[in-house]
């Protein structure tokens, strides 16, 4: 399987995609793809301050409940209220309107340490 | 024989790898005042003898013959298909098996008491019921927290003293703090709670507004402008509510109330120390995901036919652990089911007639102590169906009367001494005009 190359992944299965000073974060096709039909999502508040790879919401599946965690740390400016009555836009367009939340970054370095598409594609492989 | 598969050596390895000295160390946060000590247990017993024993117990049981106490519990006529019903092998001993859904008639009665709280509350979504109004009451303030990500709840001083207890002892853990909203106690006051005074007390941090309806004193309490107050600090109201009362009051999906708690033993749970009693909540859809324990949903099997289930079972402890909206992981089965029997036995109309029936002679009691001299209402507004009463020397009176087997209600001052020398009086359908009779009759003895 192969991801959007301008893309960086987390091996928690999270991806995030960088304009500017802040940053679009949602989770991955192959995430999408195990937890099944996604029915809800927790959506962190604005203002919250993320910090990489803590917690910030929850999913739940028809086959489970997960943790979200944070790819990069920032502060939450926008969220995906779409996803409050269609979840399911995480499973049809992971990549694109099933994004979760935007933030501020607090530290553009931490990417460093969130894979490339090719380096996910192999982790996932 | 010993019960116990571990042996000492067992118990020693468990405590070295803890690091703990002894068992007893693991009991030190008990305090030693209600620690047990020494059993003296007495040596056997025959059958016989010990049905003597409980007989002689049982012998020192005093059984009011008229009772004016309420003060949370009501003396109810239960009909008699409530035990039949609750009787019955298939409910009195299954308890919901993992896995649920193979108990449809359990599941589907579950579902058929939730709807019926629904629409006695005009909310939305009920839950499967709790251990008591207590708990619900305190479940619902917690789950206001989640809903508004608040940590401050405000409970008004009309809310029954026994589930502000247990409600603070539930806020302790996740810290939140709870602030008491006063309401006004003085003679010839409301008895209520003010909605200025509440909007005030909330500030721009709460997350709900708990309020009673009507309230411990009997009184009826302004519920849409005490939703308004609490929506106006963007928190919610939780309405705390006595179940036959919604025949007649407006019930709080009317009034704008966010999450309802109630104490459910008026629907055919006769008063017992101790209970089992159930707790009632409900809610707007919303806030579904939020709500503490479970739920059961109506859905239909892959051919086409109608089933039941238990439904959103990720907000529970089991799938979420230590992320669970709450620890409640089970339900009041049996006590709801009484409640359902309940309801569908007397039906809307026998409701009705029955907190008709309460207020009226609620309203009978009063008038014949106030034309006896005895006693007036400690308060303005109006009522439901229980009265505060100023009544001199009451706490002197109320042990005499019981001396002669009367039950003149509950003494309000032994949770607020401003309200010394009141008595809290409730009535029901039960309550007869000759019980009236013996009361003022006995209350003038004691004069």
């Amino acid at each position: 399987m192969s991801y959007p190359a301008d893309l960086r992944y987390s091996k928690e299965h999270e991806w995030v995609r960088v304009e500017d000073s802040r940053a679009t974060i949602g989770i991955t096709s192959f995430a999408a793809e195990e937890l099944g039909d996604i029915v809800f999502v927790e959506l962190p508040e604005i203002g919250a301050d993320l910090s990489q790879f803590g917690t910030f919401g929850v999913v739940e599946s028809v086959k489970a409940v997960s943790d979200l965690y944070a790819p990069i740390s920032g502060t939450v400016v926008e969220v995906n209220e779409a996803l409050g009555d269609a979840p399911e836009l995480m499973n049809s367009d992971p990549f694109g309107e099933g994004w979760i939340a935007r933030v501020e970054l607090s530290d553009p370095s931490q990417l460093d340490a969130l894979m490339d598409a090719d380096a996910y594609a192999a982790e996932t492989a | 024989m010993s019960y116990s598969p571990h042996t000492e050596a067992d118990r020693s390895r468990m405590l070295a790898a803890i690091g703990v000295g002894s068992v007893d160390d693991l009991f030190a946060d008990i305090p030693a005042a209600v620690r047990a000590g020494d059993w003296a247990i007495p040596d056997p017993l025959t059958e016989q003898e010990v049905r003597a024993e409980l007989a002689r117990l049982a012998g020192r049981n005093r059984i009011p013959e008229v009772s004016f106490l309420g003060a949370g519990v009501y003396r109810h006529l239960v009909p008699a298909v409530v035990g039949e019903v609750i009787g019955r092998p298939e409910f009195a001993t299954a308890y919901t098996p993992y896995q649920p859904e193979v108990s449809q008639g359990t599941l589907q009665s579950i579902y058929e008491f939730q709807s019926l709280i629904c629409e006695l509350t005009g909310m939305e979504v009920a839950t499967a019921s709790h251990y008591d109004g207590a708990t619900a009451t305190a479940e619902a303030a917690l789950m206001a927290c989640r809903l508004t990500r608040r940590h401050r709840v405000a409970v008004s001083a009309g809310v029954n003293p026994d589930y502000r207890r247990v409600l603070e002892t539930y806020c302790s853990g996740p810290g939140v703090e709870v602030v008491i909203v006063p309401i006004d106690l003085a003679e010839g006051g409301s008895g209520a709670t003010d909605p200025a005074a509440a909007a005030a007390a909330l500030g721009d941090d709460v997350a709900c507004l708990v309020a009673a309806q009507p309230n411990f004193y009997g009184q009826l309490e302004p519920m849409a402008e005490l939703a308004e107050a609490a929506h106006g600090a963007g928190g919610l109201l939780v309405a705390v509510v006595e179940p036959t009362s919604l025949a007649i009051l407006a019930p709080p999906g009317a009034y704008d109330a966010d999450i309802v708690a109630a104490e459910g033993q008026p629907l055919g749970i006769p008063a017992s120390f101790g209970g089992p009693y159930v707790g009632l909540m409900a809610a707007r859809m919303a806030a579904v995901r939020q709500m503490p324990g479970r739920l059961v949903g109506a859905t239909r099997d892959v051919e086409g036919r109608k089933g039941y289930v238990l439904t959103l079972q990720a907000r529970e402890q089991h799938i979420r652990r230590e992320r669970a909206a709450s620890n409640i992981c089970t339900n009041q089965a049996l006590m709801a089911l009484a409640a359902t029997t309940y309801l569908t036995a007397v039906g809307p109309q026998g409701l009705r007639e029955v907190a008709e029936l309460s207020s009226v002679q609620a309203r009978h009691l009063a008038a014949a102590l106030e034309d006896a001299g005895l006693a007036h209402r400690r308060f303005g507004g109006t009522y439901f169906a229980e009265v505060t009463m100023t009544v001199a020397d009451a706490a002197r009176r109320l042990a005499a009367l019981a001396e002669r087997g009367i039950v003149a209600g509950y003494l309000p001052e032994r949770d607020e001494p401003q309200l010394r020398d009141t008595l809290l009086l409730a009535a029901t359908e039960l309550t007869t005009d000759d019980d009236v009779a013996r009361l003022v009759e006995a209350l003038e003895a004691t004069r």
